[in-house]
């Protein structure tokens, strides 16, 4: 293992040019004789469309079209739709209603798109946009999904028996009630899970253009990875694949939004074939509010069964899940089975049952947002262990211990039809409570309370489940100029891929970190790729890249061999360098590389390059689990919380770069507190219109908001893949929030305040504290 | 339109603006000078912060007409030559940013509070921070790298006197 190998918390390449405001990201990049896109979008939550009146904006200065619903349909551009493969319980379809590209007929929620403006500079396309006249009837708007899945709530699609899109369930219900029949104890509660702006801060954004001759398109386009954009575009054009080239730059945040199918990403295109010129658009902040996929939201009752011997018999969960207005590409298989397959957590639970009424509102699309339903069922899971802790009298460590599933049960297959492949849940929990100083616990307690604060801690144990695929090529080649370039489909928003991918191969092959140069953002240049998302990446394209480098060390054997004049079984190769077994005679890999392009007629068995393409030898989900303790300190005058210290212990298998993975998971945590404390994407319940439309009004975490984090590693190499990896990317989201509401509820406990919801924000605090009171 | 002269990165420039160009417009669309960031719409996420005539300000918020005779300091500007100013050395070394969009007004800004405040604790830094806005890192090694170039880190916190 070299300085920059496996392991090592080699600092970022991609670094450079971030600090020097060299990044190229979305709205950086200009074509010549581009016009400009602005979209026209719904005031109301709900409303029929009386009549468009376009003709004052077509007469305005600079403008080079508007489109409305009808020019989409009359130029056959079909609705998104939602793509999961699931059935309502009665083994019938779900209700899958397609977001038309622009509204037709009908608006379903604030900033829905009715017109798209194109014009010669962005200051004219908004002032077109302000002059265009719609003559909306206002309809009866619902937010709220338990109202929404009501028998006389509005409902927002004519052709549809409810609002429900999706009845759904899951696991043994015979089984399960069985076990809470014979229940000694048990447990329930009724939680909200808040919805979120995903709110990355690039804000998204399109520009395309058309080439007659090639008759394709070029659409330059932030996402986690080409290829899916790619298809969606080509398929919402009516055009093969191949007409159709997406190009990625550099990605500021994505949390699982960029990967998905928006309206813009077809119509900016479609219009700058139309106008014969490049078109741009670029969402400003309050249209990534109104039209950027938002994450969680649901109203869960949830139940756990203990046996006599407090031994965790049974587990259910109902819940109402919000999807919003229109179904997006993955929407309902976030709140249904991307979590809840997990709803027997690190537990020997040996019955489950769920189900879910994904419900359409009058509000913004729900898709995943980091963790995708994994943040919510580990939060319905953890706080009903913490309440059996308490009602049991064993506490939050014992009620756990007793009930983990023990290392020696691996690979356990749980009711849930999931199998863990490894896990030491007592151990690691052990690790975080010695590393977070547990028993010195009532010092700091007394401390607070000296201070007049109410204080409490928590702790969490989640296990997490990653993605399993689909696969990813790792395309290797060595060029003229004494470089290696690698190409991969799965595209970076901050997870560090450029540098975590070159230390895999500067590991394996012994290539030198700085002559690694890495490609991604281009689908002319790559060969497939299913995208980063569900923590899967370095699983797909790790694997990828260890199979292409035994296929280079193959070849550089038969190559090396003519090259030194020996069998090819009679070369080794070791840290870069090939090598005759006993001798001196050696050649390095990047020698060898560049002199096989000046070796003329080979041999038919000697290769002609190192060049090779791996493909992932994966495609096992893994289990990230680790245990989250976290100490708050509430200001009763105030409401206020203050998450004063924050301890972490993670399995994450093996750790590629321990530096880039902490601050992956210290991301997670950070919007995990953000949801716990602050942030809530509210919407009015009579009017439909979002409440927290911008910065000044939705509370995103500041850097006083958060407390310093301590984290460290407890890991059992994963056994399904080779390089032992659990995916790290979103298990600070899937651990934090029950650590911090079991913490809110520990401090609010003493005080008579018996339950307190997401998010704990200083009001409500202060409300349930001044209502216990008196 | 109005003609403009400033200052930016040490080079005199000037051009004809509309009047309500705004100074980031100005730095990014006539100068390209596109590492200065727009995050939001409303002066919250500070991913456009500049340095005028030394001080940390918001280009979002303010027009390029009121930078008239200023000397302007975006990111491009702040390293001298192929040497990176401290807080970018220090952003690298711990890993202070991640998907880099915040990076640039976050770096401007932390420059901006060390001037201000040389030797900043914790609390000071995150309070400073307020004008700025991560998705990603959760500030933890955003703090980290400030407080490192003020030497004012420690692994165990210093709990304010309470």
């Amino acid at each position: 293992m070299g300085q920059f190998g496996i392991g090592q918390s080699v600092r970022r390449k991609e670094d450079t040019r971030f600090i020097t405001g060299k990044g190229s990201y979305q709205d950086d990049v200009n074509l010549d004789g581009q016009a400009y896109a602005v979209f026209h979008r719904s005031p109301h939550a709900h409303a029929r469309i009386r009549s468009i009146d376009l003709g004052a904006a077509r007469s305005m200065p600079g403008v080079l079209a508007i489109y409305n619903g009808a020019d989409v349909v009359a130029a056959n551009i079909p609705p998104i739709v939602c793509a999961v493969p699931l059935k309502n319980r009665d083994g019938s379809d779900f209700f899958n209603p397609g977001r038309p590209h622009l509204a037709t007929d009908r608006v379903r929620h604030v900033g829905d798109g009715v017109a798209m403006v194109v014009a010669e500079t962005l200051a004219q396309a908004r002032d077109a946009s302000d002059a265009i006249e719609v003559e909306y009837e206002i309809l009866g708007a619902v937010v709220d999904p338990i109202a929404a899945a009501g028998s006389t709530a509005p409902r927002l699609y004519e052709n549809a028996a409810s609002n429900v899109a999706l009845d759904w369930g899951f696991g043994d219900e015979a089984a399960t009630n069985e076990a809470f029949a014979k229940a000694a104890r048990i447990v329930s509660m009724d939680l909200n899970i808040n919805r979120i702006v995903v709110a990355s801060i690039e804000p998204r954004g399109v520009l395309a253009e058309f080439d007659p001759a090639t008759e394709r398109f070029t659409v330059y386009l932030g996402t986690q990875g080409v290829f899916a954009a790619k298809r969606n575009i080509a398929h919402h054009l009516g055009v093969k694949s191949d007409r159709v080239r997406v190009i990625t730059g550099d990605v500021g945040g994505s949390f699982g939004m960029k990967g998905f199918d928006f309206p813009e990403n077809t119509l900016v295109p479609w219009a700058a074939k139309q106008l014969g010129r490049p078109v741009k658009w670029a969402s400003d902040r309050q249209e990534a509010f109104l039209t950027d996929t938002q994450g969680r939201e649901a109203r869960i009752s949830a139940e756990l069964a203990l046996d006599k011997d407090n031994r965790f018999i049974g587990v259910r969960a109902h819940s109402h899940a919000n999807v919003g207005a229109y179904l997006s590409f993955f929407s309902l298989f976030i709140p249904t089975l991307a979590g809840f397959r997990l709803m027997t957590g690190a537990y020997r639970i040996p019955a489950a049952y769920v189900t879910v009424k994904a419900v359409l509102t009058n509000t913004v699309w729900i898709d995943a947002y980091r963790g995708a339903g994994r943040p919510e069922t580990s939060y319905i899971l953890e706080r009903l262990v913490d309440k059996a802790g308490r009602e049991t009298g064993l506490g939050p460590v014992e009620i756990r211990r007793l009930n983990f599933i023990p290392p020696s049960a691996m690979p356990y297959a749980t009711p849930m039809m999931v199998t863990y492949d490894s896990g030491d849940f007592s151990s690691t929990l052990g690790v975080a409570l010695a590393r977070a100083d547990w028993a010195g616990a009532e010092a700091r307690k007394a401390q607070a309370k000296a201070r007049g604060k109410l204080y409490g801690r928590g702790l969490s144990y989640y296990l997490e489940v990653t993605a399993n695929g689909p696969q990813e090529a790792a395309d290797i080649k060595f060029t003229d100029d004494g470089r290696v370039t690698m190409s991969i489909g799965a595209g970076p928003s901050g997870q560090g891929h450029e540098t975590a991918f070159a230390q895999i191969l500067e590991d394996r092959l012994g290539l030198p970190f700085d002559k690694i140069d890495f490609k991604w953002g281009d689908s002319d240049g790559l060969t497939m790729g299913s995208g980063t998302g569900g923590a899967k990446t370095l699983m797909l394209a790790g694997t990828a890249l260890f199979d292409v480098a035994e296929k280079i060390i193959a070849k550089g054997k038969l190559l090396a061999g003519h090259v030194l004049e020996a069998s090819a079984s009679d070369i080794a190769f070791k840290d870069g360098v090939f090598s005759i077994v006993g001798t001196d005679r050696r050649i390095d890999i990047m020698d060898l590389a560049a002199k096989a392009r000046s070796l003329g007629d080979l041999p038919d068995d000697v290769p002609a390059s190192l060049d090779d393409i791996g493909k992932s030898t994966t495609s096992a989900n893994t289990f990230p689990n680790g245990a989250h303790i976290v100490e708050v300190e509430i200001d009763p005058d105030t409401g206020s919380t203050q998450v004063k210290k924050y301890t972490v212990i993670d399995d994450f298998g093996l750790v590629l770069n321990p530096m880039i993975v902490k601050g992956q998971a210290h991301g997670g945590i950070a919007q995990g507190i953000g949801q716990a404390l602050l942030e809530d994407a509210a919407y009015d319940p009579d009017s439909g219109q979002i409440l927290a439309g911008s910065f000044s009004d939705y509370a995103m975490p500041h850097a006083d908001n958060m407390p310093r984090f301590d984290l460290d590693f407890n890991n059992t190499p994963c056994t399904t893949n080779v390089m032992g990896i659990k995916g790290a990317g979103e298990a600070g989201s899937v651990g934090a929030l029950a650590a911090v509401m079991n913490a809110v509820g520990d401090a609010l406990l003493p005080a008579g305040v018996a339950h307190m919801d997401m998010p704990a924000t200083p009001r409500r605090v202060w409300e349930a504290l001044a209502a216990a009171r008196s | 339109m109005p003609k403009v002269s400033m200052t930016v990165n040490g080079r005199a420039v000037s051009a004809d603006v509309e009047p309500r160009t705004l100074l980031v417009q100005y730095i990014r669309e006539n100068l390209k000078l596109t590492g200065t960031h727009v995050g939001c719409d409303t002066s919250q996420c500070g991913a456009c912060v500049v340095h005028l005539d030394g001080r940390a300000v918001k280009s979002c918020t303010v027009l390029a007409q009121q930078a008239e005779g200023a000397s302007i300091t975006t990111i491009e500007g702040l390293a001298n030559d192929d040497t990176l100013h401290p807080m970018q050395a220090a952003f690298k070394e711990n890993h202070a940013l991640q998907c880099g969009y915040c990076t640039p007004g976050m770096i401007m800004a932390a420059v901006d509070i060390l001037n201000r405040f040389p030797k900043p604790d914790e609390e000071r830094v995150r309070h400073e921070l307020e004008g700025n806005i991560c998705r990603c890192t959760g500030y933890h090694n955003i703090v980290k790298a400030i407080m490192s170039v003020a030497g004012t880190w420690t692994e165990e916190p210093v709990r304010a006197a309470e």
